[in-house]
């Protein structure tokens, strides 16, 4: 059985540079010095730390738990002792945010895993499960895979699909995963089928991973269809993906759900798999190491790796006018900081020479490749002309905020304009407007609720006199009623009590 | 508002296409004609090139000065030079220098650079060079090719004198009428096109001549086309509509209207498809607004040419399509995914 294939408009063929990497198998590195783990490296609010600095961990052992519905737990991956818990750079960009920090003894002492989930377990037991043991999205977005598990208890889910659609270049994490644990993946894609009671589930691998796709389909049966989709590039966005399986589209500024399906990645299925039958929290995963480093390839990395470590690993000695992306090139972010860790998002470091300066750019032409490309189908060069001008409404009303950020129309820009800069610049201007206006109708309120106060407060002599009696009246009443309650309950007391001749007559007196 | 180039954010990946290279892509493909051009007029095809790129860098150089714009990297970007050489194809081969210099301080000072410069010229400067220069400058614009087979182009010497202006034109024998403006002359003169077909004036497809000069730039076309720096919609379009509405009069009455392949192989139709009415910066840049526009140029073609008072069309017909192209592109915007239909 075959996918079905609905096109979606747009989409551009990229240079893959995915046999740099997937052609060995992945590899386990050495354990780095120490781990560092963010409370917040997924979508939701920040982990509550649970352990204290001193305090010696085992692999497996939860540092970290959720204060909210949408948030994550973290475990430690090996044994060690809390080193801190403290400020420290995190990966995108210039920014540092709360870490814990484990120094690596190197005695791997574990927990004890959890008993498996029963066969006929519920789907509140597998959401239940996927909340003790961390499990968030792994395909990027780090959305709480509980959260969409319970999206599909509450409403019809027509479709899952488990994206191992990696359509990025260089890299082969899921690739590898995929040819490695196709058992999990597809055993993990079984339970989550099974949690929300979907109706059809779709396994999809771009047309040029043979190797991933034949190895799940020895695993797949009539419950479960793998196939492939064409390699063009964002072919594994989530709106694509879900346009290209179901020729049903997820609506403007609206969840998959909407549109009857749940996706979750194949790194994902594999960590529900180990959570639901192995009984481990999610600890580590695969992460491509690639472009100009010694031995490209992918690792089995301990979540809170620091990328420094893999890429010492990989043979890089740091030399000359690179740039460390994690990430892939059309999305990825440049590092700043090579001391961050590895987080359950992270899924590909590739080093590459910096940008040229030459790379300057020129006066758009306006010749519509962006247009033709944009895989939401935008005017992206209207939405670069407004931006540029500042006209954010305009650039709203163009749908701004429809635009995922694949960089395609960049890709394909002859005048090498950074598009995606723009538009990012232009949603945090909108974004930072509407938080102006918030905080100023707050003040206005806050204002206004003053003036009231103050003109109440004039007026205050008068109601003085009129309120006050009302008031001890109703302390009255309540003194009256609480004495009334205080009676009854004596009296039921009274009644529960075996008849006692002594004291008939005081209860009957009172 | 101000972004980084290049290294800081997303993509790092890039195709290798530059502006320039589109330019130079241009221009290759446009060899095939000027080759075929010099083969059927002579040197002056030649010379008139030479000259409208040598008019054209100088003057583009004095304007980016003006503007304070560095001459590197916007004077090699190529944009003059596919200016110059489009321009250069469409003047009559045996102009006088100064007709080029008139039309191209046009085209680049007033089209280009005064509304902005590159990418933002609201028409093609080439077409509103060209058609500047015919509005004003009609007869010496006629300086065009042999009417009969008995003659041979004029040689490099011959042309040289007319380019400096040392021969009046035009002159019986080498400049007069395209097979264009022929048969519409003949035509209105209530002549039957059976009659006239037969002249030696007539080729294969269209013009003795600009016939083969359309297939160069037809074959030149779809080297674009396949590269990938021009898309199928417009030239698609255009050539559709003109061939179609050219039928529909054919069949009507074969005798009062050319036949359609004369209309797609002869004056500028297939320059205009290919190289003109396909610049991107005048153009609607959805796919539906190109169908449309390249739909709305086919049709003035026919029209100007049939009924029209100029023998040739599409400069006329590209430009007036270009003042419309922003609207159309407004109104043919695709439905975004996800967006309620």
């Amino acid at each position: 059985m075959t996918l079905p294939q609905h096109a979606w408009g747009g989409g551009v063929r990229v240079p893959r540079h995915k046999n740099l990497s997937n052609t060995g198998a992945s590899r386990v590195p050495p354990l780095p010095a120490r781990l560092i783990y963010p409370l917040r490296s997924h979508i939701g609010t920040a982990a509550r730390p649970i352990i204290k600095p001193g305090d010696r961990v085992l692999r497996g052992q939860c540092l970290a738990q959720p204060d909210t519905y949408v948030s994550q737990a973290l475990h430690a991956a090996t044994s060690g002792v809390v080193r801190d818990i403290g400020d420290f750079p995190v990966a995108p960009g210039d920014i540092t945010a709360t870490c814990i920090v484990i120094e690596v003894d190197g005695e791997g002492r574990s927990v004890d895993p959890w008993p498996p989930l029963s066969a006929d377990a519920d789907g509140d037991a597998i959401q239940r499960r996927l909340v003790e043991a961390g499990v968030i999205g792994m395909g990027g977005a780090g959305f709480p895979s509980h959260v969409k598990v319970r999206e599909g208890l509450t409403r019809t889910v027509q479709t899952l699909i488990i994206n191992g659609v990696e359509c990025e270049p260089y890299i082969t994490c899921d690739d590898r995963l995929m040819r490695e644990h196709a058992t999990g993946i597809v055993a993990g894609a079984r339970w989550l089928k099974r949690a929300v009671n979907a109706g059809e589930c779709f396994i999809a691998v771009e047309e040029d991973m043979p190797e991933a796709l034949a190895a799940l389909q020895s695993h797949a049966g009539e419950d479960v269809t793998v196939g492939s989709v064409p390699a063009i590039y964002p072919a594994g966005g989530e709106k694509q993906l879900i346009k290209m399986l179901t020729g049903r589209e997820v609506p403007s500024k609206g969840l998959p759900i909407q549109a009857g399906v749940l996706m979750h990645n194949v790194a994902t299925a594999q960590a529900v798999y180990q959570a639901v039958v192995e009984g481990r929290p999610l600890m580590s995963r695969y992460v491509t190491v690639t472009g100009s480093v010694q031995q490209p390839g992918n690792w089995q990395a301990l979540l809170g790796t620091p990328v420094s470590h893999l890429l010492q690993q990989s043979g890089w000695g740091g030399y000359g006018k690179q740039q460390v992306i994690m990430g892939g090139p059309m999305m990825g972010m440049a590092l700043s900081h090579l001391e961050v860790p590895v987080t359950k998002v992270t899924n590909c470091l590739l080093v590459q020479e910096a940008a040229r300066v030459s790379m300057m750019s020129m006066p758009c032409i306006r010749c519509g490749e962006c247009l033709r490309v944009c895989p939401v189908q935008l005017n992206a060069r209207a939405l670069y002309e407004y931006a540029r001008a500042g006209d954010l409404d305009a650039a709203q009303d163009l749908h701004l905020f429809d635009c995922i950020e694949c960089g395609a129309c960049a890709y394909v820009c002859p005048s090498h304009i950074p598009l995606v800069s723009y538009y990012r610049q232009a949603k945090a201007g909108i974004a930072a407007t509407e938080r102006r206006q918030q905080t100023a109708a707050e003040n206005r309120r806050r204002y206004e609720r003053h003036e009231q106060r103050l003109a109440a407060d004039q007026t205050a002599p008068e109601t003085a006199e009129s309120a006050s009696p009302a008031g001890t009246m109703d302390k009255e009443a309540m003194r009256a009623e609480i004495t009334a309650a205080v009676e009854r309950v004596r009296a039921k007391r009274a009644a529960n009590e075996p008849p006692d001749p002594t004291n008939g007559g005081e209860s009957g007196a009172a | 508002m101000t972004a980084t180039s290049g290294g800081a954010g997303s993509p790092h990946l890039h195709q290798p296409a530059s502006v320039a290279l589109v330019m130079r892509q241009v221009l290759m493909a446009i060899i095939p004609m000027l080759v075929v051009m010099f083969y059927c007029y002579g040197p002056g095809v030649i010379l008139q090139w030479l000259w409208a790129l040598l008019v054209a860098h100088a003057c583009e150089a004095l304007l980016l000065r003006w503007r304070g714009l560095p001459l590197q990297p916007h004077l090699s970007d190529g944009s003059a030079a596919v200016t110059a050489t489009i321009f250069a194809l469409a003047m009559p081969p045996w102009a006088p220098w100064w007709l080029t210099v008139m039309g191209l301080v046009f085209a680049l000072a007033l089209v280009k650079h005064a509304y902005g410069g590159l990418g933002h010229n609201l028409f093609n400067p080439a077409m509103a060079g060209y058609v500047f220069l015919l509005l004003c400058f009609p007869v010496a614009m006629k300086a065009w090719a042999p009417i009969d087979a008995g003659h041979t182009a004029p040689g490099w010497i011959e042309s040289l004198i007319r380019f400096v202006g040392g021969a009046p034109s035009p002159v019986d024998g080498y400049s007069g009428a395209t097979v264009l403006e022929y048969t519409r002359t003949q035509l209105r003169a209530m002549k039957m096109m059976s009659e006239i077909g037969s002249q030696p004036i007539y080729g294969l497809l269209g013009d003795r001549n600009a016939q083969w000069v359309n297939v160069a730039a037809f074959v030149g076309g779809l080297w674009l086309l396949r590269i990938g720096v021009i898309r199928w919609q417009i030239p698609a379009a255009l050539l559709s509509a003109l061939f179609i509405i050219a039928t529909v009069f054919h069949l009507a009455d074969g005798d009062r209207y050319a036949p359609p392949l004369l209309h797609l192989f002869s004056g500028a139709t297939m320059l205009g498809a290919f190289f003109v009415a396909t610049d991107p910066v005048s153009a609607p840049g959805t796919q539906r607004g190109r169908l449309l526009f390249g739909i709305a140029v086919g049709l003035l073609i026919y029209l100007i040419r049939t009924f029209g008072n100029y023998p040739d069309g599409v400069a006329f017909a590209v430009l007036i399509m270009n003042g419309a192209a922003p609207f159309i592109e407004r109104h043919t915007q695709p439905r975004i995914l996800g967006a309620r239909s």
